[in-house]
């Protein structure tokens, strides 16, 4: 697999690490009921298809990037940083 | 030397140099070949049919094929340590001093002892495995596989350490075409002329596919003319690679092929310096596959015997390498191909007694030619092949079911081609059944390949020159590279290509063979079809059908035939199956490269290294890193006598140790301390600059993660350590909480583990030895630099260095870096200070004890499984502040009272040893899982107290000192009584470490 950086170009799928679903938003762990933050911890979707999903570049720029990637396929649509990823997610 | 040694080679013709012989053996008899000679060719050329015997009934065996296909020819080459098993004689190019011997047979090849198990055929059937060896279970590993084995298999792997080496390489281009025949060629120039960067990769030494072996026109001309200009012009173009012997075996996602580029297999040895093989990673923008077809075979009685060879096999030993192949042959074609061979065959002197032809409505061209080499033509079948270990006569039926046997002592087969479209299906699509050319082709294509010529069904070539010159193009202007006008596609001489397949003929004495190479026959799949095994998949895994070395490259199609056949199907209702990468056997030296041995995994260096190996040092591997393990001295024989004098000389004097490979992350900004407060469940927001806490790091799960010490350098200037192993782990982890959880938080890290070289100076004597080594004007006295304090210092007259009076040991004792650069001068300097006090190095072992005795968690502890209450380390987390891991370490599970929790042990029995992963049990208990309450991670032998101690998880521990109980090891037959203590052995006060 290849995945584009957005700030290092295409490279090997070596240079990266896969983390999983992007979607999950980590509770404010003060105001979070625990059932809240279970969910977040251990509740992941596994779509067949699209997959918004974090990867680390650690052998690159060190930055964390949304991937969309078919699981199907790997076929990947999208890489963004995650200043891009939040300013494209809905609100 | 004349040809005159060999006796079927012929006097001229074929891309051979007569000029350079070359001699080889083959099962211990010398013979000669020449230069361009495979190995299957120069063993023709001496009349040498029987190479080999079979898998499983250990028939006699010859050369099917002239390539990779290959199921029969297969040898062991080379010899001692070099000694090859399966290779396959049709692709191994010949060189001065070949080796090589037959396989499976004893004790010779041409009287092989268990060729018996052909009478035993019957047992040895589909799945005889699975019915015969049943009962009982326990023969199954002691007498029935064994035995198997020494009955069955191919060659022998050499069993010793491979002297050659291998590496890998990493390559990029616009267009990658896979294949150097008439399309490849085609589409690389095409390709090659707009400019893009164009990688051509071919299997053989030598480019040109199948124009090699034909006797083909273009333009009016022999091809061999089209050829020589072609590759004359491909080397000219600046961007055009050509690499030969190079096999491309996989395709992966986003454009990715592994290719193995056989650099030194056609030399004896490797030249000095170069590899025997290089595996390519190749990354290309857009591919053609241009891989040429494979010819299939006919299922007929004695289909094996040495003698019967595919045809277009046939033309290539008569016209790429001047070899008979016989002298009387006869021609079983199902199509107009076969009748080019027979041509061949005439033109080169071998008397063709007859073509067999079961089709009606010949093209009278063909029929013709029969009437001028004398030929007969009969409409008809190859009922059956006699001759045992060389053909001798085939028997022939004719449509009107009259036999007749014919003397000859080749048997050309011809029954169409498959498309060698592998590698189209390496993304899990499926080839689809084309009726117009009765074979399968490629289905839906990996994304940024397309395939030509033969390889698209499309098998004249005519078809190949212009399909390849379109897709090159094609693949290049996609990708922005426009060339001039193309120039016209050549005009080829007619060829005919009509076939109407013949997947077996019944009847005849013998057996009839499938899958050459796993001895699969057609009773075989009639056997699966009757007992259910239909599905292509279980009449694969039943049979063994298409499982060998040549993964059923001419096996598959009759197979599935004949399973059609019998389940009264067609041919792609029974199915295809999925080809996966590689496309032929990728040896793992090629694949592993140099990462073997001591060079499996990089080797880290601390940058005291050095120092620690003239201290004497013995090392050991932690992770990548190599650690001074401890430094034994004249008249030490053992370890433990090494390691108890390093305690003790740091509990009573002062020791030095290299810590530099713990990791350290650099954190800056102004939010940086309310980072900290995040990541770690203790407070730092209170820590004052120019000192030092330790923290303690939580998974969001609410396990213990890491933990180290973390220094406040300025008001927003944080240096971190992490434990060795975890340092990488902790860096992701902290981009992670930063980019992804926290983004607004202004704060920025760094690693600067390898920047740092830093040294623990431990023991009462500590303060002393660094008053010598750091500069005058920095106060290190108790008062000045007390405990947990964390600055900025300079040593040996103003080389910046950083001081943390922090400790391990329980000791006084301090943390002295350097950059790493100063490394072994830091050390040397700091022995030399240290002299006068009797300085003592020690290393990981002494620091484990020591920290053992102290109770400190290390990374038997922090297991990943346990927390920060487990650890007894539960009052760090902080109630006042959201930090990783708080919630859901207050899960149920997580806080029962009965989890086990660290505490100490000492043996009832003084002089008795204790083993780390010992369970507890109770006195009087058996010691069954209803009986464990916990184990020991942590064990130690302490000088200080003379016995062995422990540390380990037990359930309410805390709560039980003073209790006995027993640490059971069963592996190492240990029962141990050993008492409950406190996790602190020494100075439990800690007034030593304030001293």
């Amino acid at each position: 697999m290849r995945i584009a950086c957005p700030h290092c170009g295409p490279r090997d799928v070596q240079e990266f690490s896969y983390l999983g679903d992007a979607k999950p938003q980590r509770p404010d762990g003060m105001d979070a009921t625990e059932a809240a933050m279970a969910d977040y911890v251990h509740q992941r979707d596994n779509p067949a298809g699209s997959h918004r999903e974090l990867w680390y570049h650690g052998a690159g720029c060190h930055a964390w990037l949304v991937v969309t990637r078919d699981t199907r396929t790997h076929a990947i649509a999208a890489v963004e940083t995650m200043a891009q990823a939040r300013a494209g997610a809905p609100a | 030397m004349s040809a005159s040694t060999q006796p079927f080679r012929r006097d001229d013709g074929g891309l051979i140099d007569r000029n350079r012989p070359l001699s080889f053996r083959f099962d211990d008899r010398a013979y000669q070949g020449f230069d361009g000679d495979t190995l299957a060719s120069a063993l023709l050329a001496n009349g040498i049919r029987l190479v080999g015997r079979s898998f499983k009934y250990h028939r006699p065996r010859g050369i099917l094929s002239a390539g990779a296909e290959e199921p029969n020819a297969l040898v062991e080459l080379r010899s001692g340590a070099r000694r090859e098993p399966n290779t396959r004689a049709t692709v191994t190019e010949l060189f001065e001093g070949l080796e090589a011997l037959s396989q499976n047979r004893w004790p010779s090849l041409a009287f092989d002892l268990l060729s018996v198990n052909s009478l035993l055929g019957p047992a040895l059937q589909a799945g005889f495995y699975y019915k015969t060896f049943m009962w009982p279970a326990s023969f199954w590993e002691k007498l029935y596989e064994p035995l198997i084995r020494r009955a069955a298999g191919l060659g022998r792997a050499a069993g010793l350490e491979d002297p050659d080496h291998y590496e890998k390489a990493f390559a990029f281009c616009d267009v990658l075409v896979i294949g150097g025949g008439p399309a490849g060629i085609a589409a690389a120039l095409a390709a090659g002329r707009s400019g893009a960067r164009v990688i051509l990769c071919d299997e053989d030494g030598r480019f040109g596919g199948r124009l090699l072996a034909e006797r083909r026109e273009i333009d009016g001309q022999p091809a061999a003319v089209w050829l020589s200009a072609a590759l004359a012009e491909l080397a000219s173009l600046p961007d055009v690679t050509i690499m030969p012997r190079s096999t491309v075996f996989g395709v992966y996602d986003h454009g990715v092929y592994g290719v193995v580029e056989r650099v030194s297999d056609h030399l004896a040895v490797p030249p000095p310096h170069q590899p025997r093989q290089r595996s390519w990673r190749i990354t290309a923008r857009r591919a053609v596959l241009a891989a040429g077809a494979i010819e299939r075979p006919i299922v007929f009685a004695g289909n094996d015997t040495p003698g019967v060879m595919l045809a277009g096999a046939v033309r290539s030993y008569l016209n790429r390498f001047g070899v008979l192949p016989g002298r009387e042959a006869v021609v079983f074609t199902a199509g107009d191909d076969g009748w080019t061979t027979a041509r061949d065959l005439a033109a080169a002197g071998v008397r063709v007694a007859a073509v067999v032809d079961p089709r009606s409505g010949i093209d009278p061209a063909l029929t013709g030619l029969a009437g001028r080499i004398g030929a007969r033509i009969i409409t008809g079948a190859v009922a059956a092949a006699a001759g045992g270990r060389a053909l001798r006569a085939v028997t022939v039926r004719e449509a009107s079911g009259r036999e007749e046997s014919i003397a000859c002592d080749l048997l050309a087969v011809s029954n169409g081609w498959n498309p060698t479209l592998h590698l189209t299906s390496h993304q899990n699509t499926r080839p689809v059944w084309d009726e117009a050319i009765h074979a399968f082709v490629p289905g839906t294509m990996p994304v940024g390949l397309s395939v030509a010529g033969s390889a698209a069904g499309r098998f004249s070539l005519a078809e190949a020159l212009a399909d390849g010159a379109r897709l090159g193009r094609e693949a290049a202007a996609d990708i922005g590279f426009d060339s001039a006008a193309e120039p016209a596609t050549p005009i080829t001489d007619p060829e005919g290509v009509a076939l109407s397949p013949v997947w077996r003929v019944k009847g005849g004495k013998g057996k009839a063979f499938v899958d050459f190479q796993n001895d699969v026959t057609d009773a075989d799949i009639e056997l699966a079809a009757r007992e259910g095994f239909k599905p292509v998949e279980h009449l694969k895994r039943y049979t063994t059908l298409g499982m060998a070395t040549d993964q059923g490259k001419t096996s598959n199609i009759a197979g599935l035939a004949i399973m059609a056949e019998q389940t009264g199907q067609t041919i792609p209702q029974t199915g295809t199956t999925i080809f996966r990468p590689p496309y032929t056997p990728v040896a793992i030296g090629a694949l592993a490269g140099h990462h073997r041995g001591r060079d499996f995994r990089p080797t880290r260096m601390s940058p005291t290294h050095s120092w620690s190996q003239r201290q004497g040092a013995v090392f050991i591997e932690a992770g990548a890193w190599m650690r001074a393990q401890y430094y034994p001295r004249p008249g030490e024989t053992d370890w433990l006598t090494s390691v108890n004098r390093e305690v003790l000389a740091v509990r009573n004097g002062v020791g030095l140790c290299d810590v530099s490979t713990l990791g350290k992350i650099d954190i800056q900004g102004a939010d940086a301390a309310d980072f900290l407060e995040r990541v770690y469940c203790n407070g730092f927001k209170a820590l004052q600059v120019g000192k030092a806490r330790y923290g303690l790091m939580l998974r969001e799960d609410g396990f213990v993660m890491d933990d180290g010490t973390t220094s406040r350098l300025g008001e927003t200037h944080f240096l971190m350590t992490t434990t060795t192993a975890n340092a990488g782990k902790v860096m992701q982890h902290l981009e992670f909480c930063h980019q992804v959880l926290w983004p607004r938080l202004d704060v920025r890290m760094v690693s600067v583990s390898e920047h740092w070289a830093q040294a623990a100076i431990a023991g009462p004597k500590a303060r002393a030895v660094l008053q010598g080594v750091v500069d005058a004007e920095h106060d290190i006295s108790n008062e000045a630099f007390p405990y947990l304090a964390a600055r900025a210092v300079t040593v040996g007259g103003g080389i910046p260095a950083r001081l943390f009076r922090i400790s391990f040991s329980g000791e006084l004792a301090y943390e002295l870096a350097v950059p790493a650069g100063y490394g072994e001068a830091m050390m040397d300097a700091v022995m030399a200070a240290g002299s006068a006090h009797g300085i003592t190095p020690y290393g990981t072992e002494a620091l484990g004890v020591m920290r053992i005795e102290k109770g400190h968690v290390a990374g038997n502890e922090l297991s990943g499984q346990t927390t920060a209450r487990d650890l007894g380390l539960g009052k760090m987390m902080s109630s006042k502040k959201d930090y990783l891991g708080r919630l859901m370490a207050r899960r149920e599970a997580l806080v029962e009272a009965e989890r086990p929790c660290l505490i100490g042990f000492r043996p009832v029995d003084p002089a008795q040893r204790l083993r780390a992963g010992a369970h507890f049990i109770g006195i009087g208990k058996p010691a069954t899982m209803q009986h464990d309450e916990g184990y020991m991670t942590s064990v130690a032998y302490s000088p200080v107290l003379g016995h062995w101690i422990g540390l380990g998880l037990l359930k309410n521990g805390p709560q039980r000192i003073g209790e006995r109980i027993r640490a059971v090891d069963p592996v190492r037959e240990g029962d141990v009584e050993i008492e409950i203590c406190s996790p602190v052995f020494v100075d439990p006060e800690g007034t030593r470490l304030h001293g």
